[in-house]
C-alpha cells in the first residue's frame, strides 16, 4: 500500500468521524427531525466540497499557478448580478414569476454563457494568454459588483430583503430545494471529468509539452473552463460565494500530497475540502453558537494563509 | 486638446457644477441672490465642487506614481489593495476610538495603508518578470484579503451590516468644515512634480537606481508616503472610487506619451475633469436622488479598463 493512499484513507477515516460527530452532537429526545436536517446539510456540504475541489485544482493545473482559484474569474458576480436583475424587474413576484429550479438552471446556463464569452474574447487570436484571461474576468467581476450595487441601491427596501437571502447565503440556509438538481449536475460534471484525468496529468506540464505529446491542448482547455463554470455555479447557488476556500484547501493538499497526478489530488482534495468546511460549521455551530458567518472565517484563514504563500513562493 | 483648452473646460463645467442641485439658484439671478442662497453656494456647493477636482487630481497623480515605481500600466489603488486597505484603517479607528475625529481616522487608514502598500511592493518586485498582467490580478487579490479581515473584524463588533457598500464613494455628503482634510493633495502633486523622473528610476528596480546613485529607499518611502496620504485622506472625506487611479494615466499615456514631466499635468486635469463629468452625470442621471460618484466611475472607469485591456493584446 503507497503512502499517499494510506494517507487519503486517513483523511477519509477523519471525514467519517466529523460526519458523525456533526450529526449526532448533542441531538435532542426527539431526534428524527434534527437528524434529518443535519444529513442534508452534511450532505450539501459534501456536494460543496467536491464541486470546489474539482473546480479550483483543475483551475490551477490549467493556468499553471497555485495560488488563483475561479472565484477571480467573476462567476460569482454574474450569479449575483443576475439574480439582482430578476428580482429588479420583478420585485416582489419574483417567486411566482420564476422557481427556484429555473432560476438555478438559468444561473447555470448564465455562467457558462459567461465563460463561453471570456474564451471566445481571448482565445480568438493565436497567442492566447491566461493571465489577461484572469484579469479581464476580474474587471467584469467589480464591474458587475458595481451594477449589482446600483440597481440595489434604487431596489424597493421590500424587494431588497427578497433578494438579501440569495447574497449572503450560508451553510445555515443551504437551498434544499436544489439538492437533487445540483447533485444531477454534480454528477454529470464528474462523469465527464473522471475521463480525463490523464490529460490533465499531461497539461499540467506545459502548454508546449503537452501539445508536442499530443493532448488536443485547445479542446481540452476549453472542457475544462466549461466544467469549472458549471460546477461554481452549482456551489454559488446552494451556499454562496466563499472567495479564498479554493487557495486554502488546494495548497493544503499538494502540501500533504507532493504529487501531480490527478486522480490522487482530486479526491483528496474533496476531503480536505469537506473536512475544512464541516469542522468549521461545527466550531460555528457550538463554540460561536450562531454568531459568526462560516464564510467570514473560511475567507479570513484563507486569504492570511494566501498572503503568506505569496511571501514564501519565489517562482509563483 | 491643448491643456489650455482643457482647463477652459473644466472651469466652465466646474461653474455648472455650482448651480446643480435640488434648490434651483440661477446664475443670471446674481443681485438678486437672497443670503440663503449665498449659503447654500459656500457651504456645501463651492465644497462639493472642490472636493471633486481635488479627487480627480489626487487619485490620479496616484495611479501614476504607482505605475511608474511598479513599472506595470495596469497598477492602481484599485489593483493594488489601497483601497481596501484604507478601509481596514478606518475600520479600525471606528472601533477603537470611536470619539475621536476625522483626522484621527486619517491617521489610522493611512498608517494601514503604508504597510499594505509596503507588502504590494515586496510582492510586485518579487514576480515582476513573471507577467505584466499578473501583478494586477494579484493585487486585486491582496485587496480581497485586506477586504476579508475587514469583514471579520466588522462581524466581530458588529458594526457593519454590508461591508460591500460601506464606504462607497460619495460626495452628496460634503460640506464646508468636514471635507478640509483633502486639501492635502495639493502638496503631494508639487512633491509628485518634484520626483516625477525619481519615481520612474525607482520603477527600474534598486541595483539600476544606486547605480545612477540614486537614494532608493528615500525615493521609495516618499512615494508611498504620498500614495498613501492621499489615498486615506480622499477614503476619509468622500470614500472609494475604483479604477480611477487606473484607467486616467493609461488615457493620458495613450493620448500624449509617457514623458511623465509633461504629461503630470494633463493627468491631472483629466482626472479632474473626468470626476467632475462623472459627477454631474450622477446626479442628473435619477434626479432628485443621486448616484454615488464611486459606482459613476467604477462603471464608465472599468469599461475603458476592458476596452484597454483588449485592445493591448
Amino acid at each position: 500500500m503507497s503512502i499517499q493512499l494510506k494517507k487519503i484513507i486517513l483523511l477519509t477515516v477523519v471525514m467519517l468521524g466529523l460526519c458523525a460527530l456533526f450529526l449526532t452532537y448533542g441531538l435532542p429526545t426527539n431526534w428524527a427531525y434534527s437528524f434529518e436536517r443535519r444529513s442534508y446539510k452534511v450532505f450539501a456540504i459534501g456536494m460543496v466540497s467536491c464541486a470546489v475541489a474539482y473546480s479550483s485544482i483543475v483551475f490551477q493545473t490549467l493556468t499553471h499557478n497555485r495560488i488563483l482559484t475561479p472565484s477571480v474569474m467573476g462567476f460569482e458576480a454574474v450569479y449575483l448580478l443576475f439574480q439582482t436583475v430578476i428580482v429588479f424587474m420583478y420585485g416582489d413576484k419574483t417567486f411566482s414569476v420564476i422557481s427556484a429550479k429555473e432560476n438555478f438552471f438559468l444561473s447555470i446556463v448564465f455562467m457558462l454563457g459567461f465563460a463561453f464569452i471570456l474564451f471566445k474574447l481571448i482565445f480568438k487570436k493565436e497567442n492566447h494568454n491566461l493571465y489577461l484571461l484572469l484579469l479581464i474576468g476580474l474587471v467584469l467581476e467589480t464591474l458587475f459588483h458595481t451594477i449589482s450595487s446600483f440597481l440595489q441601491l434604487i431596489l424597493d427596501p421590500n424587494d431588497f430583503l427578497i433578494l438579501q437571502g440569495t447574497l449572503y447565503a450560508s451553510f445555515n440556509a443551504i437551498n434544499y430545494d436544489l439538492i437533487w438538481y445540483a447533485l444531477v449536475v454534480l454528477l454529470g460534471c464528474f462523469g465527464i471529468g473522471l475521463t480525463q484525468f490523464r490529460y490533465l496529468d499531461v497539461i499540467g506540464l506545459g502548454k508546449a509539452h503537452a501539445v508536442n505529446l499530443g493532448v488536443p491542448y485547445f479542446k481540452k482547455v476549453r472542457l475544462h473552463l466549461f466544467l469549472i463554470a458549471a460546477l461554481v455555479a452549482v456551489s454559488t447557488a446552494l451556499v454562496g460565494p466563499i472567495i479564498f476556500l479554493g487557495v486554502l484547501v488546494t495548497n493544503l493538499t499538494y502540501e500533504m500530497f507532493k504529487t501531480y497526478k490527478h486522480h490522487i489530488l482530486i479526491p483528496a482534495c474533496c476531503l480536505v475540502c469537506f473536512i475544512s468546511i464541516l469542522g468549521a460549521q461545527f466550531l460555528v455551530e457550538h463554540l460561536f453558537s450562531f454568531n459568526i458567518v462560516i464564510s467570514v472565517i473560511i475567507n479570513f484563514i484563507g486569504g492570511l494563509y494566501f498572503i503568506y504563500l505569496l511571501l514564501k513562493t519565489r517562482t509563483l | 486638446m491643448r491643456l489650455f483648452l482643457l482647463l477652459i473646460a473644466l472651469f466652465v463645467l466646474s461653474v455648472l457644477s455650482l448651480f446643480v442641485g435640488i434648490k434651483s439658484i440661477s446664475i443670471v439671478d446674481i443681485l438678486h441672490w437672497t443670503s440663503e442662497d449665498w449659503m447654500i453656494l459656500t457651504l456645501s456647493r463651492l465644497p462639493r465642487t472642490l472636493a471633486v477636482l481635488l479627487t480627480g487630481i489626487g487619485i490620479s497623480i496616484c495611479g501614476l506614481i504607482m505605475q511608474q515605481m511598479t513599472q506595470n500600466k495596469f497598477v492602481s489603488p484599485t489593483t493594488a489593495g489601497t483601497l481596501e486597505a484604507a478601509k481596514l484603517g478606518i475600520l479600525g479607528a471606528i472601533v477603537c476610538i470611536p470619539q475621536y475625529g476625522a483626522l484621527y481616522k486619517l491617521i489610522f487608514a493611512f498608517l494601514v495603508t503604508f504597510i499594505a502598500s509596503v507588502i504590494f511592493l515586496k510582492i510586485a518586485d518579487r514576480i515582476r518578470h513573471k507577467s505584466i498582467i499578473f501583478i494586477p490580478v494579484l493585487g486585486l487579490l491582496f485587496g480581497g484579503v485586506i477586504k476579508s479581515i475587514t469583514t471579520f473584524f466588522a462581524f466581530q463588533f458588529n458594526i457593519v451590516q454590508d461591508t460591500e457598500t460601506w464606504l462607497i464613494g460619495d460626495f452628496s455628503g460634503v460640506l464646508q468644515g468636514n471635507y478640509e482634510v483633502i486639501f492635502i493633495c495639493l502638496p503631494i502633486v508639487i512633491i509628485t512634480y518634484l520626483y516625477a523622473n525619481k519615481f520612474t528610476v525607482v520603477g527600474m528596480g534598486e541595483s539600476f537606481s544606486k547605480n545612477l546613485g540614486l537614494d532608493y529607499r528615500g525615493v521609495l518611502l516618499i512615494g508611498l508616503l504620498c500614495i498613501s496620504l492621499t489615498v486615506s485622506a480622499i477614503a476619509v472625506t468622500i470614500g472609494t472610487i475604483p479604477f480611477l487611479g487606473l484607467i486616467i494615466p493609461n488615457v493620458v499615456s495613450l493620448l500624449y506619451g509617457d514623458n511623465l514631466r509633461k504629461t503630470l499635468p494633463y493627468t491631472a486635469v483629466i482626472g479632474a475633469l473626468f470626476v467632475l463629468v462623472c459627477d454631474l452625470l450622477g446626479r442628473l442621471i435619477i434626479y432628485p436622488f443621486e448616484v454615488p460618484i464611486g459606482m459613476m466611475v467604477g462603471l464608465i472607469g472599468g469599461l475603458v479598463f476592458l476596452i484597454l485591456l483588449i485592445r493591448k493584446r
